[in-house]
Formats: structure tokens, sequence, C-alpha cells
């Protein structure tokens, strides 16, 4: 019975590799003498770097057109693998990209056609953001970053010249509270299960990351060592799923949130008070004028990185737009953008250039700000002396513990969550 | 051509365009959840196959129980709520109410909340639920609590409110109904027999409003049964409902899991409905 399972199942994995690797998709054909302006690339991605700001920039600086369709996380990675046809650039994260990459819908890219790629933040190529620094847990961008070759969909362990995703954005997201309504100092993990915030407490409901939250609980609670949070073994999820369960049974949890608008508003109306939080969110929960602090936690951070991968339909005069566009992308002006709104971009040397020292000094040295900090469309994120939650891009992206992540055990990790929701 | 063959065609013929429509939009639709519903799946692919493991899943696991049962939980609540509510509202437009001009004007007045939108009306509830809400500073300012009291978000009880909130209408109109159509001098018949209002109601009334109730109640079922945006955001994510289970299921990627809970939904509300109508006979009534 086994045995005859497991040859259908095979069966049909060959049918499918077949129907990709036939290579029925050529795309369009590259004889058209098409001027760049008439082209238009359809990039789809989550909303955080899908900003209408930089299709505007990409016409006015490159002539061609970019059609921006924001999606979220979920809806991303269906798309992405379902419907290839449909885009021409996908903003996905690293963590899907695992998934997604060996589904054959996108092709690498060529290093030696992206003119910044020497001066790629590190933590993309070998990993490390300095000679030094430890390689965190979990898919960190760079074990996803690379395929061995222009038409392999096999991760490599060493970049090869043959890149899966540009980095657009990324950033180290930690606990978000009410310095107001905690009334103490909040300095560990530990601290969203502490019981004085019964009722009072939230945790995001989406598996591959809430569980990750719930990992550097206990690891701080001194509950469970993992061997890697970003990868958990049967026995490590069904042990940190018990004690959620065993959490949100006392009462813990006033909610749990699965998009950004719910954890905002759970945190500007006082329902909760500490809680898994994104750093815009924090920003928006802020310019209510109500207090909230993206707080800095001894384990660490986890992180989350995204970047630009290129169909496998583009072909021809369109992927030498793509090419273009990644250029731009990396030259300077996309990543100041990015950085003032709290993210960090792929190539720092050129967003350098393109902001004031006053902004690079609060958002990447974690200096206090001498003049108001502005987000891009003018509105004031911070007064004069002002310190950056968290401080320097250094000492933030140097204290990640763990990368977003996909997990060998990622069906059984779903029906421990589902039954720690049904709870 | 024979006149004969011509009139066994024509039926056929007027019937089509429904058959079209419904095979199209309905019949391939199911089938095609049916099929994946056999299908194996990794983490980014559907594999072609037939494999049982999708409904071993759910037909084995505690926590598909549990959901369903939370869900049927909230269905028999909603519908008692909704019978509770429904029925005098529609027997109070239906009877109380003599003249036909107002009685248009109060089921007008009843359909009213529906002129906005579910999710607006459902989100609604939450600033006046909250812990900071108008309803907790309510209760506070009159000094019968001294804390906010938590169990009015965010819980089974903020879920089933806004069921009631959302669909006591879909009871409301097709009792209502049934009831005008009561023939009155059955009513006054009854009185002439010595029936007081109470033997009326229990003798004439329900029993001849048996198939609105009916018809009511296959709206409520498969309205809630089927429902994940309220058990969502009204349960703070903390409320499990199989509608919910499949929305996340499709979410990342399982659609052969969620198609297995979703032809093992199907059954059971058919079931259900099935159940229902052996009890009372709509088909009178349409």
């Amino acid at each position: 019975m086994t045995n005859a399972k497991t040859i259908g199942r095979r069966t049909a994995l060959g049918l499918a590799g077949a129907a990709v690797g036939s290579g029925a998709i050529t795309g369009f054909p590259t004889i058209w003498a098409q001027n760049i302006r008439n082209i238009t690339l359809r990039q789809f991605g989550t909303g955080v770097s899908n900003l209408n700001a930089l299709a505007d920039k990409v016409k006015q600086d490159l002539g061609f057109t970019l059609a921006m369709t924001a999606l979220d996380t979920d809806a991303v990675s269906q798309k992405a693998v379902t419907q290839p046809r449909s885009y021409d650039i996908a903003d996905i994260e690293y963590f899907i990209c695992k998934k997604v990459f060996p589904a054959g819908v996108l092709q690498p890219m060529d290093v030696k056609r992206i003119k910044n790629y020497d001066k790629i933040v590190p933590i993309f190529t070998t990993g490390r953001l300095s000679a030094n620094s430890r390689i965190a847990q979990g898919t960190a961008p760079h074990t996803v970053g690379f395929v061995e070759g222009p038409t392999s969909v096999k991760f490599a362990a060493e970049p090869t010249g043959w890149m899966t995703l540009i980095p657009t954005i990324y950033n180290a997201d930690t606990l978000g509270i009410r310095p107001d309504l905690v009334g103490r100092p909040i300095r560990n993990w530990r601290d969203l299960v502490d019981p004085a915030f019964k009722g009072r407490a939230s945790i995001l409901n989406i598996p591959s990351i809430g569980i990750m939250d719930a990992a550097m609980v206990m690891e701080s609670l001194g509950r469970v060592k993992y061997g890697d949070k970003g990868n958990m073994t049967r026995d490590e999820i069904e042990k940190t799923t018990a004690f959620l369960i065993e959490t949100k049974r006392a009462g813990q949890f006033r909610a749990f949130w699965k998009s950004f608008d719910e954890s905002v508003n759970l945190m500007a109306s006082g329902e909760v008070v500490i809680q898994s939080m994104w750093s815009p969110a924090v920003t928006a929960v802020r310019s209510r004028g109500i207090a909230c602090t993206y707080q800095p936690l001894e384990e660490g951070y986890r992180a989350w990185g995204g970047g630009l991968g290129l169909s496998k339909n583009l072909t021809g005069i369109e992927l030498d737009a793509a090419y273009d566009y990644i250029n731009w992308y990396l030259s300077g002006w996309a990543g100041a953008y990015l950085n003032r709104q709290g993210y960090y971009s792929a190539v720092l040397e050129t967003a350098k250039e393109n902001m004031t020292p006053d902004e690079w000094g609060f958002w990447m040295e974690g200096k206090p700000a001498q003049a108001d900090i502005k987000s891009p469309d003018g509105k004031v994120l911070e007064k004069a002396g002002a310190v950056r939650d968290g401080g320097a891009f250094t000492e933030r992206m140097g204290q990640v513990a763990c990368w977003n992540s996909v997990m060998t055990e990622d069906r059984f990790l779903v029906q421990k969550w589902n039954e720690f929701v049904v709870a | 051509m024979r006149p004969g063959t011509e009139a066994g065609a024509a039926p056929y013929l007027l019937a089509a365009p429904l058959w079209l429509v419904l095979g199209a939009f309905l019949l391939v639709p199911m089938a095609a959840i049916l099929v994946v519903s056999f299908f194996d799946y990794d983490s980014v692919r559907l594999i072609p196959d037939f494999v049982l493991t999708n409904y071993a899943d759910v037909l084995l696991s505690p926590v598909t129980w549990l959901t369903y049962l939370n869900t049927l939980k909230y269905t028999v609540l909603v519908w008692l709520l909704t019978v509770g509510i429904g029925v005098p509202i529609a027997l109070f437009l239906a009877f109380c109410v003599q003249s036909a001009m107002l009685q248009s004007v109060l089921f007008l007045v009843c359909t009213v909340p529906f002129l906005t939108s579910n999710v607006i009306r459902m989100i609604s509830w939450v600033p006046f639920l909250g812990r900071e809400g108008l309803f907790n500073g309510a209760l506070m300012g009159i000094g019968l609590i001294d804390r906010p009291l938590d169990v009015l978000l965010f819980s089974d009880f903020a879920v089933v409110l806004a069921f009631v909130h959302l669909y006591a209408l879909f009871m409301v109109v097709p009792v209502f109904n049934t009831m005008v159509r009561i023939d009155r001098r059955l009513i006054e018949a009854a009185v002439d027999a010595g029936a007081g209002p109470w033997a009326v109601l229990r003798e004439v009334i329900l029993p001849l409003s048996k198939p609105g109730i009916a018809i009511g109640s296959v709206f409520i079922i498969t309205l809630v049964m089927g429902d994940f945006t309220t058990v969502r955001l009204m349960g703070g994510g903390q409320r499990a409902s199989v509608g919910l289970m499949i929305s996340n299921q499709i979410a990342l990627l399982q659609y052969p899991a969620a198609c297995a809970n979703a032809v093992v939904l199907l059954a059971l509300v058919l079931l259900m409905i099935a159940a229902l109508l052996r009890i009372v006979d709509i088909r009178r009534e349409l």
C-alpha cells in the first residue's frame, strides 16, 4: 500500500517536472523592435515596497512603466507560484523564495549585469554582516540567494553569480509596547507572557512567523533550547505550541492579529499593551499621537527581507528593461526612500548619497535627530532630538537571532498552530 | 419532422439555459473541488494523485472535530436567538400592525441596516464593545462595574452577537412572508371555538409558519456554517470555525486540504438541510 502510494507520487512529480522542463513557456518574441518607452513591467508584492512613488520615479528616470499590484503575504506566494504569466517581476520575501523558486517560475539573475552587486550588504551574499558576525537561524537570505546555474532551481551554498532575488528591503522585528501602559521596563521576549499583562498581550497569527516569536519567548524563559528556531523538529514544535495553548487558556492573549491594521488598532485602542509588531505599525500608532516603542530585547531580533525576482517568461527587451530597473533600484534614490521609511535597503553606500547627513545619522547610525525627521511624503515622524528605537543599523541587524523561514515540518506546524487557535 | 419530436425537445431547450448556467458555475467548480480534494501537495505545488490523506487529516484530527463542534455551537446559538427574535418581530408585523401601509414602512425599517456593508456593520461593534469602548464606559459611568468587561469583545459572545445582528432579518423575512399568508378565517374559527391568544399562537399560527421558519433556518445554517470573517474579526483571531480553517489552508497554499474540508462541510450542511426538510415541507410554501 505504502509502496504503491510512493510510486504514484513519484510519477506525478515526474510529470510535473516534465511539464515545467519542457519549456513550453517561451515568452514573447524578442524581435520586437520596440521602443523602451512602450514597455510595461508588471510587478507585484506586499504593500511594504510596492510604492507608487517608486513607479513614478522609474517612469521619470528610465522611461518605461512599472505597474504595481499590492497583495498580502499569503496571496503573494500564491500568485508567484500559480500565475507565473501574470507578472514580470515578483517582489517576494526570502522565506517565500524558498518555496517559490524551486517551482521553476523565476529565472536567476546574472550578477555580472548588476552594477552595484559588490556593494550589496553582505547579509545577502555571504550571510555575515561583518567578517566575524554569527549567521542567524532560520531562512537566512544568503541560503536562498543563489542557485547553481542559469537554469537551475537548486539553491547554492556559496555565491555563484546567479542570484535568485535582488534584495530590496529588510528589517529587524521585535515586540511593540505601550510605554505608558506597561508600567515597567521591558527587556526580554518572555515579558510577552508575563502574567502582569494578562489579557493585554497579542501575538501574530501567521503560523510560520508567530511560531518564531513564540520560540523567542520560550528560549527567553529557558524552557527550550532550539537547534534551529527557523527549522524546528516535531518535538520542538509540539513543546512550543503546547506552551502557547497553556498560555492562551490562562487568558494571556487579548486577540491574535493577522493584518497590519489589526495590530495598529489593538495597540492604539489600548486593548493590548505588548505584542508582536512590524515597524511601520509602530510608526502608525505614533502618528496618532500615542506613545509606542519598538522595544529592543536582549535575545535579539527576528528579521525578514524581501527582494525582486524575475519571471521566467521575461526575455529580450523586457528582460533588459528589468535589469535596468534593478540597477536603478540599487543606485540610491530608491534605497534612500526606503531607509526613510524605517526599512533598510540593499546598497547602503548609494542610499547615503541620497540622504541628508541628519537623516543618515538618525535612521542608520542611531544618532539623535538634529531637526524634525520627515517621512518621504513630508509628514513629521520624529521631533528633533529623538533617537531611533534599537539604535544604529549595525546594532539592529547585528542582533538578529532568527530569520523568517519555511520549515521542513511545515504541514505539521500548521496543524499544531491550528490547535492553538482552536484551543 | 413529426410534431411529436418538436414538442418533446421544447421543454429541454427551455430548461437548457438554466442547466448550462448551473453546470458551468456550480457543477463544474464543485467537481473540481472534489477532484482536488484527493490530490497530494507540498508547500507550493498541487500534485495530481489519488490520496486519502486529506480526508484522514480532516476526519481523524481532534482539532477539526473541535472546530466543527465550535461551528455547530455558533450555528445552534445563532439559530435559537434569531428564531427567538425573528418570530416575535414577524408576528408583530403580520398580526399586530393593522394598516398595510404601516406594515410596509416598518418592514422597510427592518432592512435599513442592510443598506451598509456587512463588514462595516460588524466592525462597528469593535469600538462599541472594546475595553475602552462606549458600552464599558457607560457601565462604569453608572457604577455597575468598576473595571471594564473583557468578555464583550474578542469572545464567543461577540461572535454570536454579530451573527445575530447580521442575520436576524434572514429569519424575519420568510417568517413574516408565511404569516401574512395565513388565512385570517382560521384564526377567527379558532377564537370562535374558544381558543385563547396563546392557544391560537400555539395551535394555529406557529404550525402554519413552520415553512417560513424552515426557510429562515436554511439561511441561518448556511450563512453561519460557512462564515469566516465574522469569526475572525469578532473573535479576535482566537476563535475557530470551519470557514476560517478553510481560509487559512488556502492562504498556506494547502488547496487539497481546503477542498477536502469544503467537501466535508458541504456534506454536513446538506445533511442538516435534508433533515430539516424531512421535518417541514417547504415545497408547499414555494
